[in-house]
């Protein structure tokens, strides 16, 4: 049930794989944009790097939030959805993981490339790595919450960015500590725990959250 | 079965309609008439528990829809004005997946033999998105052949289909309310259910 | 004393109560922020430190301080009227909404101001400052929620939502925050390690607390007031309220 959920979604995106391109290539513009903007000093781009590939991993994953619920909506299918014997939970569990998979694990793979024209060392490119692969599912969990309660509502897009930002606020924190405190030889176990910490809680409890919010913005 | 005692509809601020009470015995259909805005769907989707009445109550074997949840939904199948299908899926998929949303998996057969009763012979593995929108209603109604609900809760099932298929509901209505079912139902058009039980409602 | 609470939770007999209650209210914070005022910029000793400049604090603090309850009593009613159905709890909660956010904004603005003498500039990324600054996102995204939706009950519902997931998150949040502050030390300057703070202007700052609270209640009781009119503006009391006046 669950699993065909992840697998319907994954399907649709197959179908439509213009979308899940479009995010990549916004990430990959925005990472690529910092560079013009403050000039091709290696050192300070190095400095840099963490936070400007997770700022535009936020933005991207928030970009495609919208579509999360919506076509759904617009077709009725979230209707049958509210009104499967499965508890909804659930399901919005594994439309947040198929999101997920369709746009966070694509950033995830990309980033190291990025980190390899920030100058990045080896270690840091793995801890980005790992970072992010910690770090977006938790991004699409409590985006979860945020598509649900801004369901159909104009300007819903700009919405949501008010509502999901400043929530994503600890994984950006945790993201890029994790990458600088490695790279000043603090090792990175700490952040990507406590980042391990979020993705846990975000996994029991979002789905939750957005399952009421759903309901809610169905009534 | 199905007990509506009192139910009262606001939209905004205007009541659509109040002091509904209806039940509904095994074997037996209901058709709900009104014009346009007369508030039809939001009473079949107060029935499903989507919308919240602000006042009344729905019962279902004794015991409230709200507090029922999950286990009233194994009983109930909704099909909605919107048809519930992805454009981007083909009918098959369409139906094999929205069936395995309502908890009710099919294999592959099944789902085929649905199509073709409904006279989707050869549009199986179309997407929908080139499909009519009759035959997507097609498509849509084809889950009521395999699900296994008592209660079927019906928005307009006829709009967009040709007299064919009128008849084909009409048959799989006349099936199901034999078998026991229950079918409430809104629609303009007349259908002939011959020899069940009709119930009419008529909301203002 | 047996009074009939519940009487209070119809809408009806809260605007009256609420009518009824409001000036006092109002009397009181005015009557306070004089005294809290008086004592702190006539009274308090001028700090040998800071000279004049600290002052500021008798506002700043308070203000401080009513943001972050009136989140946690915000994302309380909500709660309530999210778990128990009950209007006129959600509409405290969006009546609290702007007045929280006030403070929050009065609380960065009067530490910009006080800043800039202290530390030479108006804004430092420091812990406090960005948690504040991130409180006051959260009270902009549960208005901006509830004004996007059209029907109230969806409203009141979706703020709640939100409203719960921000006290969720605020702990982590700060937690968050100070973490990254710690990491980037530098121009952290810290805020508690001021000298033993003189009676007069501990007196002065609860006073200019209690001020606060007093003019938070007044003008949350307005402002459910209005929104109790304008939501029951189709009620038969309501027309009566209109029929009399």
């Amino acid at each position: 049930m669950f699993l065909w959920v992840i697998q319907r979604d994954l399907l649709l995106a197959m179908r439509q794989r213009a979308d899940v391109l479009t995010t990549l290539f916004f990430f990959i513009i925005v990472v690529s944009l910092f560079p013009l903007g403050v000039g091709p000093e290696m050192n300070m781009l190095r400095i840099m790097a963490p936070g400007v590939v997770w700022v535009a991993a936020l933005l991207s994953s928030m970009l495609s939030l919208e579509r999360m619920f919506f076509s759904d909506y617009l077709d009725g299918t979230l209707e049958q959805m509210l009104l499967s014997p499965q508890p909804l939970s659930l399901l919005v569990l594994g439309k947040a993981l198929a999101h997920w998979l369709v746009t966070g694990l694509p950033l995830v793979l990309i980033a190291p490339v990025l980190g390899i024209q920030f100058n990045l060392p080896m270690d840091s490119l793995l801890v980005l790595t790992a970072s992010l692969l910690l770090g977006t599912p938790v991004l699409s969990l409590i985006g979860a919450i945020g598509a649900a309660l801004t369901l159909g509502l104009r300007g819903g897009g700009v919405l949501v960015s008010l509502l999901v930002l400043p929530l994503y606020i600890p994984v950006l924190i945790f993201g890029t500590g994790a990458v600088e405190a490695s790279s000043v030889g603090l090792g990175a176990s700490t952040h990507l725990s406590l980042l391990g910490a979020l993705l846990l809680a975000s996994l029991v409890l979002t789905p939750w959250a957005a399952a009421a919010a759903l309901r809610i913005s169905m009534e | 079965m199905l007990k509506v005692s009192d139910l009262e509809c606001m939209r905004g601020e205007r009541s659509l309609f109040k002091d509904i009470n209806f039940s509904l015995e095994a074997g037996e259909l209901m058709q709900v008439n009104g014009p346009n805005g007369s508030g039809k769907t939001s009473l079949l989707r107060m029935l499903c528990g989507l919308a919240i009445p602000v006042h009344g109550e729905i019962r279902w074997c004794g015991n409230a829809i709200r507090s029922l949840d999950e286990e009233y939904h194994n009983a109930i199948t909704y099909l909605g004005h919107l048809n519930g299908t992805k454009d981007n899926l083909t009918a098959i998929e369409n139906l094999r997946i929205s069936s395995a949303l309502a908890g009710n998996e099919i294999d592959e057969s099944e789902g085929y033999m649905a199509l073709r009763h409904m006279g989707l012979g050869g549009c199986e593995i179309l997407p929908v998105k080139v499909l009519s929108q009759g035959q997507r209603r097609r498509v849509a109604l084809a889950r009521l052949l395999v699900c296994r609900t008592v209660l079927w809760i019906l928005d307009e099932p006829l709009v967009a289909l040709d007299s064919a298929a009128v008849k084909l509901v009409q048959s799989l209505l006349v099936q199901h309310l034999d078998q026991g079912g229950m079918v409430v139902m809104a629609t303009h058009q007349d259908i002939n259910v011959a020899a069940v039980i009709t119930k009419r409602l008529q909301l203002a | 004393m047996a009074i009939n609470w519940f009487k209070y939770s119809s809408p009806a007999s809260f605007y009256s109560l609420a009518g009824k209650m409001t000036p006092l209210f109002s009397i009181t914070a005015f009557a306070l922020f004089v005294a809290g005022l008086y004592i702190g910029f006539f009274v308090a000793p001028t700090d040998f430190q800071q000279s004049e400049a600290y002052r500021i604090i008798f506002i700043h603090v308070p203000a401080a301080w009513m943001s972050m309850f009136l989140y946690l009593i915000m994302a309380s009613w909500a709660a309530i009227g999210l778990a128990f159905n009950t209007r006129l709890s959600s509409m405290i909660a969006t009546a609290i909404a702007p007045t929280g956010a006030m403070f929050t904004f009065l609380a960065l603005w009067t530490g910009a101001l006080w800043g800039k003498p202290m530390w030479g500039t108006w804004w430092v990324w420091d812990a406090r400052l960005t948690s504040e600054l991130i409180l006051l996102f959260l009270y902009i995204g549960f208005m901006a929620l509830q004004a996007a939706i059209d029907d109230p009950r969806r409203a009141d519902k979706a703020g709640a939502v939100i409203a719960l997931v921000g006290v969720v998150n605020i702990p982590i949040i700060y937690f968050s925050v100070k973490w990254w502050n710690t990491l980037h030390q530098g121009a952290t300057v810290s805020l508690t390690q001021s000298p033993k703070m003189a009676a007069t202007m501990l007196t002065s700052m609860l006073i200019m607390g209690l001020a606060c609270w007093m003019y938070s209640i007044a003008v949350v009781l307005m402002r459910t007031r209005t929104i109790i009119l304008e939501r029951e503006r189709h009620t038969m009391w309501v027309s009566e309220l209109q029929g009399t006046a």
